[in-house]
């Protein structure tokens, strides 16, 4: 079973769009058993905006206790207001006030009351689904607003699939992944097979990837490159392409901007519809008002091609 | 002023706005740029601070001295975040999980913890032409970002008196970007007319209005043809600052560290209505 996650460091490279056509595409693939697709960007979950999923289950997500005040008890002496460390807790003309939002669960304040005033409280930070899509069962979810342990959501999240995965005995998980290099990224990054960095010519792509690339590097996963709008500055491209050749990373695509690519998700839509929705014998072709150019089509399977045999 | 730009969804441009806002605002306001995208910080970019100085950004972790450890286990116990593990003989201390809250050190009952600082980041500071630039930079693998935006903030209280302090804040709306949001004046919600735009742009909706900020929204690569969004602004009474057309231009433009109000007079003119719609909504006129 092999776990493929797909990571940027900047956002708005194409990793989501991406990752829905991967779907489609593994879908389709002989070699490729009951796929499970994992959305670990908690924060802002968007897979199934075009995988249009169907739920099946909810399940709360805890995360940390946060600290409650009991009014009744509390004589605002004031003792907790030092010891927290994340100025959770202020006076406000004399009266004690908990910031939910600023708290971060330590408890210290709760040991230190001396008329146990506060109390530590269970508190839903979010939720994850296990959702049918055409394409496979997914595991996604939602973290609250403001909430923090985003990086124990996307354990939880991974956790669900790799168990799905293994009753359905697949052998392929494809997680579209959080931006950034934080907490949620490490822990979507820990010990998968392949992380895919999806990135644009860009200064600020190409800065943002030689960092995640690090991370990766730090963590021993293996890592390969695609480069998304590529055609929005050669020079740049080629800067990508040189970084990666010189620190032997592979590079397993290069797809050109598309502007219909943005008009297919309009619709809602992945940017590749499956074969087996087409007439036997039908090639996908520019006619199709529901498909690309050949270009863009071809080089998504290239990369994907690429992918399966750097996985298996 | 505080203005905190923001977004929900990443690479909707964030940056972009905020660093073409400071620039915009650098005319007539003396302007402090906080770059609190401290996993990716990129305004530098754009910018191009000659740095002057930096400091290590650090959380205090646990140190026990084994010999005056008692085994009670008790450190175990108070912390939440399964950074310190009394474990047979040993405590053994996961200085990542690690969030400084300093509850092991207060009731170890034989004072054998001590903290030390470790560090996780940096902030670094300077000057980019008129704008005093300061930005955080975590370390690759540190997974706590959430200092390094406060210290990234709490680095203007010294400083040469701004007026006006622009905020780059991370995707997202969890807590990075909540310690990027908290107590602005105003916070800008950069987006894209996509459903991925909308759907994120709902999100951070609820995240600023949780945090009481008061908020416009900035349409990018305005002309893709999702009519959604701005149905949703408009029933949702909020106000739409201004619009940047999608074009290959600026996106090119962008790829090279551009500054789009340098090269394209249209743009020039939009920054300067957003300035102004941004001081009229914050009341500030």
């Amino acid at each position: 079973m092999k776990e493929l996650l797909v990571v940027s460091g900047k956002g708005g490279t194409g990793k989501t769009t991406i990752v829905g056509t991967l779907a489609v595409l593994a879908k389709d693939t002989p070699l490729i058993r009951n796929p499970v697709l994992a959305d670990c960007d908690v924060d802002a979950a968007d897979l199934h905006l075009i995988l249009n999923p169907a739920t099946k289950e909810s399940k709360e997500f805890f995360g940390l206790k946060k600290a409650g005040l009991d009014r009744d008890k509390c004589d605002n002496c004031g003792e907790c207001i030092p010891v927290c460390r994340f100025d959770a807790i202020t006076s406000h003309n004399g009266i004690i006030r908990l910031d939910p939002i600023s708290c971060e669960g330590c408890g210290v304040c709760y040991r230190v009351c001396p008329r146990q005033a506060i109390t530590m409280e269970d508190f839903i930070a979010g939720h994850w689904f296990v959702s049918d899509t055409p394409y496979g069962p997914m595991v996604h979810a939602r973290l609250g607003i403001a909430e923090e342990n985003s990086g124990k959501l996307v354990m939880e999240v991974r956790r669900e699939a790799r168990r799905i995965a293994e009753t359905l005995e697949s052998n392929l998980i494809i997680s579209d992944g959080p931006p950034g290099i934080g907490c949620p990224v490490i822990s979507a990054m820990t010990g998968v097979d392949l992380v895919l960095i999806v990135t644009e010519p860009t200064v600020a792509g190409i800065h943002d990837m030689e960092r995640l690339y690090n991370l990766a590097k730090g963590f021993d996963v293996e890592v390969a490159v695609c480069i998304n709008k590529y055609d929005l500055d050669s020079e740049t491209s080629a800067d990508i392409e040189g970084f990666c050749h010189a620190h032997n990373i592979y590079v397993a695509g290069k797809i050109a901007f598309d502007e219909r690519v943005v008009k297919a998700l309009t619709r809602g839509e992945p940017i590749i519809m499956p074969r087996r929705r087409m007439s036997s014998g039908a090639q996908r072709t520019s006619s199709d008002p529901h498909s690309l150019p050949d270009t863009t089509a071809r080089a998504i399977e290239e990369l994907w091609t690429k992918i399966v045999v750097r996985l298996y | 002023m505080i203005i905190s730009v923001a977004s929900g969804k990443g690479g909707t441009g964030k940056t972009t706005v905020a660093v073409n806002l400071a620039l915009t605002l650098a005319e007539t306001e003396s302007v402090c740029f906080l770059d609190c995208d401290v996993e990716e910080s990129n305004a530098h970019l754009f910018l191009k601070p000659e740095l002057k100085g930096s400091s290590k950004v650090t959380v205090p972790v646990p140190v026990v001295d084994e010999k005056k450890c008692n085994r009670c286990g008790l450190c175990g116990e108070v912390c939440a975040f399964n950074a310190i593990l009394p474990l047979g003989e040993d405590v053994l201390t996961f200085h990542e999980l690690c969030h400084g809250c300093g509850g092991c050190t207060l009731f170890c009952p034989t004072n054998a913890i001590r903290e030390e600082p470790q560090e996780i980041g940096v902030i670094e500071w300077g000057n980019s032409g008129e704008i005093f630039h300061v930005q955080g930079k975590l370390n690759i693998g540190s997974p706590l970002a959430p200092p390094i935006v406060k210290a990234v903030r709490a680095h203007n209280v010294d400083r040469p008196q701004c007026t006006v302090y622009i905020i780059d804040a991370p995707p997202g709306t969890s807590c990075p970007v909540v310690s990027s949001v908290m107590n602005a004046d105003f916070c800008l919600l950069v987006t894209e007319p996509t459903p991925f735009g909308l759907h994120d742009l709902k999100l951070a909706v609820d995240m600023v209005r949780e945090l009481k900020v008061p908020f416009g929204v900035v349409i990018n690569r305005a002309g893709l043809g999702y009519e959604d969004l701005a149905d949703y602004c408009k029933a949702e009474n909020i106000p739409v600052l201004a619009e940047i057309p999608f074009d290959r231009r600026y996106a090119k433009c962008y790829a090279k560290g551009g500054r789009l109000i340098d090269e394209f007079p249209e743009i020039k003119k939009t920054f300067r209505e957003l300035r102004q719609a941004i001081l009229v909504s914050a009341g500030r006129v």
